[in-house]
C-alpha cells in the first residue's frame, strides 16, 4: 500500500466546559491517507503538547469499532460522510488534498459538552438503568439448543443488540431523539424468551426514562437509521412503539 | 396520573394521537377529493352533489365535529411536539451544526411537516372562512333554492391570487402527506423490511394524487371554465 500524504485544514470545536461558549479553532495539518481521524487527532495533540498548547479532548477505547466511545461529527454527518463504520474506522484516504474539514462534537440539550469533542452522555446510561437488562438471574451458559429459538428470531435479536450506544442517532436527529436507542435495546430482549417476563415493564421505565432525560419525540425522519454506525433499523422503533401500546394497554 | 394522561403525555402518546388524527384526515381528504370531482360535471353535478349533502344534513353536522376535533388535536399536539422538539436542540452553549447533513440523511418532506403544515393551517382557515362561511352560514337558504353552490365556486376560482394561494397549499399538503402516511404506519408500530417500501410508495403516490386533484379544480376554472356559466 503506498503510503502518501495529504494536506487538510480542520476546524475543530474547541470548547471549555458545559457552561463555557465555544468556537472553531483552525488547523493545517499534513497527514498519512492510511490514518484514522483519531489518529490524525492524536498526532495533531502531541503537535500541540510540544509547542505548550492545550490539547483537544476527544474520547475513544476500542478503535476497532465495536465499543461506541467515539464519536465525532465530521462534516455534518455523525461519524463522518461514510455508512454504517464508527468515528474510528474513517480513515483519511476517504477525504481529498486540500479538502476543509468541520469536525463538531454530538449537538443535543441532553448532551451537555464536557470539553471540546466530549460530551456527557450519562442520558443513555440512565435509560439503560431503568430496564434495559433481565433482572433474575441466568445462571451459566446453558447447554445449546435448551431454549429454542428460531434462527431468523436470533438473528434479528443480534441485530437490535449490535447498538454500541454512542449517540450518532441523538446527534444525527433534529428533534434530538433517543428512540432508535432505545428501540434497539427494548428490541432486543423483546425477541427473546429470556426477555419476556419482564417485556412490558421494561419498555414502559426504559421510554419513561427517556422522556425524562430530556430527548425529543421521534418525527420518522430516519436520519437516524442512515447514520447509524451500525445501521440499526427503524423497525426497532416501530417495535419499541408496538410494545409500549401493549404496555399501556396491559399494565 | 392516571393510565390514560401518563400515556398522552408520553413521547410516544403525542406520536399516537398526531398518527391517529392524521389518519382520520386522510380518509376524509380522499372523500373531500371525489365528491369535489363532480365540479367537473358542470352545475347540476355540483349542486346535486352539496344538496345530497345537506339532505343528510344531521349525520353531516357529527362528523365534522369530529373532523373539527381531529384537526384540532392533530394541530395542537403537532406544535407541541414541535415546541418539546426545538427545546432538544441546541441552547445557550450547544449551538448547532456548522454544517448539517439532514439533505443527505432524510427526506424533504420528512424535514418539513411544521412548515408545510403551518401553511396548510391558514390556507385552511381561509378555505373555512370562503367556502364553508358561504355555504353553511352566509345566506344558506338562498342558496339552495337558487342553485347557486357551482357559482360560488366558480367565483372564487377567477379570483388569481386565490388560485394561487390554493394551488401552493395543496402541493405543500401533497410533500405533508407524502410523509405523513408513512409516518403513521411507523408510528403505529406497522413496519417491517419487507411490506415497508410497499408503504412508502403508496403514501407518495397518495399524496401526489391529493396534491394534483386537488390543484385540478381551481386551475381548471381558473384558465379553462373562465366565468361562463
Amino acid at each position: 500500500m503506498t503510503n502518501t500524504n495529504i494536506n487538510l485544514t480542520l476546524n475543530i470545536w474547541r470548547q471549555e466546559s458545559a457552561d463555557a461558549k465555544g468556537d472553531f479553532e483552525q488547523f493545517k495539518v499534513t497527514v498519512s491517507s492510511d490514518a484514522s481521524i483519531l489518529e490524525m487527532l492524536d498526532e495533531l495533540n502531541n503537535k500541540l503538547e510540544k509547542e505548550g498548547k492545550i490539547p483537544i479532548a476527544f474520547e475513544s477505547d476500542c478503535r476497532e469499532g465495536i465499543c461506541g466511545t467515539c464519536g465525532l461529527v465530521v462534516n455534518g454527518h455523525p461519524h463522518g460522510p461514510l455508512p454504517k463504520i464508527a468515528t474510528c474506522q474513517l480513515h483519511m484516504r476517504n477525504f481529498k488534498d486540500g479538502e476543509t474539514l468541520f469536525i463538531e462534537p454530538f449537538r443535543a440539550t441532553a448532551f451537555k459538552v464536557i470539553k471540546d469533542l466530549i460530551v456527557d452522555r450519562s442520558g443513555f446510561d440512565k435509560i439503560q438503568q431503568a430496564g434495559g437488562f433481565v433482572s433474575f438471574n441466568t445462571g451459566s451458559a446453558p447447554d445449546a439448543n435448551a431454549i429454542p429459538i428460531p434462527k431468523e428470531i436470533a438473528s434479528l435479536a443480534l441485530d437490535s443488540a449490535e447498538c454500541i450506544g454512542c449517540g450518532a442517532c441523538v446527534a444525527a436527529c433534529k428533534n434530538s431523539s433517543a428512540m432508535l436507542f432505545v428501540g434497539a435495546k427494548v428490541s432486543q430482549f423483546a425477541l427473546l424468551p429470556q426477555g419476556q417476563p419482564e417485556r412490558y415493564e421494561r419498555v414502559m421505565n426504559m421510554v419513561a426514562a427517556m422522556d425524562e432525560a430530556g430527548f425529543g419525540s421521534c418525527t420518522n425522519t430516519y436520519a437516524c437509521e442512515a447514520e447509524c454506525p451500525k445501521g440499526i433499523s427503524v423497525t426497532n422503533i416501530a417495535r419499541m412503539n408496538r410494545d409500549y401500546f401493549m404496555a399501556v394497554i396491559k399494565k | 396520573m392516571g393510565w390514560f394522561s401518563k400515556f398522552i403525555n408520553s413521547s410516544i402518546g403525542k406520536k399516537f394521537i398526531m398518527a391517529v388524527m392524521g389518519s382520520f384526515l386522510m380518509i376524509f381528504l380522499i372523500i373531500h377529493l371525489i365528491g369535489n370531482f363532480t365540479l367537473f360535471f358542470g352545475p347540476n353535478a355540483f349542486n346535486g352533489y352539496v344538496k345530497t349533502l345537506d339532505s343528510i344534513k344531521p349525520l353531516i353536522r357529527v362528523i365534522e365535529v369530529v373532523l373539527l376535533a381531529a384537526f384540532v388535536f392533530h394541530i395542537y399536539y403537532g406544535t407541541l411536539l414541535w415546541w418539546e422538539n426545538k427545546k432538544t436542540q441546541g441552547g445557550k452553549f450547544i449551538g448547532k451544526y456548522k454544517i448539517n447533513g439532514s439533505k443527505q440523511n432524510s427526506s424533504f418532506s420528512a424535514r418539513t411537516t411544521f412548515i408545510t403544515g403551518s401553511i396548510i393551517f391558514i390556507f385552511l382557515v381561509l378555505h373555512l372562512g370562503t367556502f364553508f362561511w358561504r355555504f353553511n352560514v352566509y345566506d344558506p337558504q338562498n342558496l339552495a333554492e337558487n342553485h347557486q353552490y357551482f357559482v360560488i365556486v366558480n367565483e372564487f376560482f377567477q379570483i388569481w391570487w386565490y388560485v394561487a394561494l390554493y394551488v401552493i397549499a395543496v402541493i405543500l399538503l401533497g410533500y405533508h402527506l407524502n410523509h405523513g402516511f408513512q409516518s403513521a404506519f411507523q408510528t403505529f408500530g406497522w413496519n417491517n423490511k419487507k411490506y415497508f417500501p410497499f408503504i412508502q410508495k403508496t403514501g407518495t403516490v397518495y399524496a401526489i394524487i391529493m396534491a394534483l386533484g386537488f390543484a385540478s379544480m381551481p386551475i381548471y376554472f381558473f384558465f379553462f371554465y373562465g366565468g361562463n356559466l
